[in-house]
């Protein structure tokens, strides 16, 4: 599988309250309001021009801060593809995946890669790929693939809570 | 892996969660864990919840739910959060319900009793490696693992590798724990912890209150770790035996069962006393010596001094002998790091016959209805009113920018809370400087960031 896109380049620490602000997270719940905040402290200009595809480069830690889902879910809700980064806040990591959203740590690629540059990742060789050059990044473990590949946590869920369903004939665990 | 091999406490407590004898730094474990704690956003974790197509979720008996971000309601949304929570726990028969005004999720939580030495608790907080205070592993999670709990009552955990952190010493008067997170995260970086377990260990540790130990857990979130711990001793014992007694006598229990055993609460008290005491020991969880540490950092508490973290990183932290002249509209003594009875105290010494500066708010909101009640006894809330503090509703207040305190463009807030990211309290053209409850209160006094020591 392989996506691309144009990069957007932030720095390091980038915190959840300004990727999602926290005066949010108890009120808005639909896709296109969530989406509509993203980056709202950090880059004004993000959610008008974010295309399909897209990814965020960033520099360490990207993502502390609250453990609130909408961090990762309104970049997925604007199209973005993947997060490339030095580094990634555990929580906004766990969070990413299980939505879909690849969060991807190379401190080389996430350096080199300047905004605006057209970025493709290819999974199965765990490369990215732009016009300065190719890096590699550690390959996902199979389970987290496993997460990736039905589309994130729920539906990855689901589809284990079906099975077991079949194998045991009761339906609802 | 044989059991010789000298373990961290993550990977003991780990193995315990995923009944396993004993698991390996970097592997995958599915953990069940014993509590899982969710607050304002169980609302939202629901919806998610019922794509599974459940009629009930299948651990009504491990879920802990807090309405504290924001309560009192501040607007209808707010409130029509709150009763669809209400409903939800009443339909799935969640008995560890807590209503609005009880106090934020981590200390409810520790205050009832409802995790226990050894124990795993996975929370839809960032803040939920709080509950290494008393030897528990408590690490944060997002909504749809919240969810997937409910659904089927395991999670995949990754065994972190541990650092160590040693003091040794006592803390100088006028120096808390909040000053020692601060300058742990100042020295090593906001991601100086990323993905670790941080272990506390050294006598330093163990002479702190048991409402100081809270916070060093609760700040380690702010240093990118997992979880952390501080080993449990027979002070944390008491505590956890007074909370459990309060509980299980509202609740009208008449057996407690945990840990793979059952006492009746029946008999004489004195034996029950020891029983729950016994079992409760019976649970925690020590990392063995020699254990992996992928790093070891040293402190020396006479080295440490009140410390301030200034706009709009955790990690730019100076002391506060350092700043001057920074003048503060507001000051907030309150959240699940430093709304307890000792920081009311504190911050009630600070101001005790004085006033809070003329263009100056202080705002102050206990972590609990207990330490509220506690502190109204003790006199505090009464020595802080009159110096000019305005009381607010335990809870969250406007720690993450709900409600109640929100700073308006341009203003300076000094808080005792965990974070001061840009935005963090609503609006990013404010500051937020973070500081120990009696840094807080001396700055409430004097208009400027100040220290005790200033007055
Ligand atoms: S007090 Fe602040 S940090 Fe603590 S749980 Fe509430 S919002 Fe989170």
């Amino acid at each position: 599988m392989t996506q691309s896109g144009r990069a957007w380049k932030y720095g390091d620490n980038v915190n959840t309250d300004v990727i999602f602000p926290g005066k949010y997270t108890y009120t808005l719940r639909e896709r296109d309001e969530i989406a509509a905040h993203a980056l709202e402290d950090l880059d004004p200009t993000f959610v008008a021009n974010v295309q399909p595809g897209d990814v965020i480069v960033a520099g360490i830690n990207w993502g502390c801060g609250s453990s609130r889902e909408q961090a990762a879910t309104c970049l997925v809700y604007n199209g973005v593809g993947a997060v490339i980064a030095e580094s990634i806040s555990r929580i906004f990591y766990r969070n990413a995946l299980n939505n879909g959203l690849l969060a991807i740590v190379c401190p080389e690629a996430a350096r080199a890669i300047q905004p605006g540059d057209k970025v493709a990742i290819d999974l199965a060789a765990s490369e990215i790929r732009f016009s300065a050059g190719t890096f590699r990044f550690p390959p996902f473990s199979p389970s987290i693939m496993g997460i990736v590949d039905a589309g994130g946590l729920v539906p990855y869920v689901q589809c284990k809570l079906a099975a077991q369903a079949t194998a045991y004939g009761d339906g609802v665990r | 892996m044989s059991a010789s091999i000298p373990q961290t406490f993550a990977q003991k407590a780990l193995a315990r969660a995923a009944g396993l004898p004993s698991v390996e730094i970097g592997q995958v474990v599915d953990a069940r864990p014993d509590v899982v704690l969710s607050h304002d956003n169980t609302a939202a974790i629901r919806q998610i919840w019922r794509q599974f197509g459940q009629e009930k979720v299948v651990i009504p008996e491990r879920m802990a739910v807090t309405m504290d971000h924001a309560v009192p309601a501040p607007t209808t949304r707010h409130a029509q959060n709150h009763a669809e929570i209400r409903r939800f726990a009443q339909e799935q028969g969640i008995r560890n319900l807590f209503e609005v005004g009880r106090g934020i999720c981590h200390q409810v939580l520790s205050e009832e009793a409802l995790v226990l030495p050894g124990w795993t608790i996975l929370g839809s907080d960032s803040h939920t490696p709080h509950f290494g205070w008393l030897g528990a592993f408590g690490a944060g999670i997002g909504r749809s693992e919240t969810a997937t709990l409910w659904a089927t009552g395991e999670l995949w955990l990754r065994v972190p590798e541990s650092m160590r952190i040693e003091l040794t010493g006592d803390l100088p008067a006028g120096v808390t724990a909040k000053d020692f997170a601060l300058r742990i995260i100042g020295d090593l970086g906001a991601d100086g912890g990323l993905y670790r377990s941080v272990e506390f260990h050294g006598a330093g540790i163990q002479a702190l209150s048991l409402a100081s130990r809270m916070v060093l857990p609760n700040m380690m979130a702010e240093f990118g770790a997992k979880n952390a711990y501080i080993a449990p001793d027979d002070a944390t014992v008491d505590y956890l035996l007074a909370g459990l007694h309060r509980r299980l006598e509202r609740e009208g229990a008449t057996e407690f069962c945990a840990n793979g055993q059952c006492i009746s609460l029946t008999g004489d008290p004195v034996t029950v006393d020891e029983e729950l005491r016994a079992l409760i020991r019976a649970g925690a969880l020590f990392p063995d010596e020699g254990a992996p540490y992928a790093e070891t950092h040293c402190y020396h508490a006479a080295d440490l001094e009140p410390y301030v973290a200034c706009p709009h990183t955790v990690d730019q932290v100076v002391p506060v002998s350092q700043l001057s002249g920074v003048q503060v509209q507001q000051a907030f003594l309150g959240t699940c790091t430093n709304g307890r009875l000792e920081d009311l105290a504190a911050a009630a010494d600070v101001v005790r016959g004085r006033k809070i500066a003329s263009g100056t708010r202080f705002l102050v909101i206990p972590a609990s209805s207990l330490v509220l009640q506690d502190a109204l006894r003790a006199g505090y809330i009464e020595t802080l009113l009159e110096a000019g503090a305005v009381l607010g509703t335990p809870g969250c207040g406007p720690c993450m920018g709900n409600h109640m305190g929100i700073p308006a463009p341009g203003e300076v807030t000094i808080s005792s809370a965990n974070r001061n990211f840009r935005g963090r309290m609503g609006t990013p053209d404010a500051e937020i400087y973070l500081a120990s409850p009696a840094v807080v209160a001396a700055s409430a006094v004097c208009g400027v960031i100040a220290g005790p020591g200033d007055l």
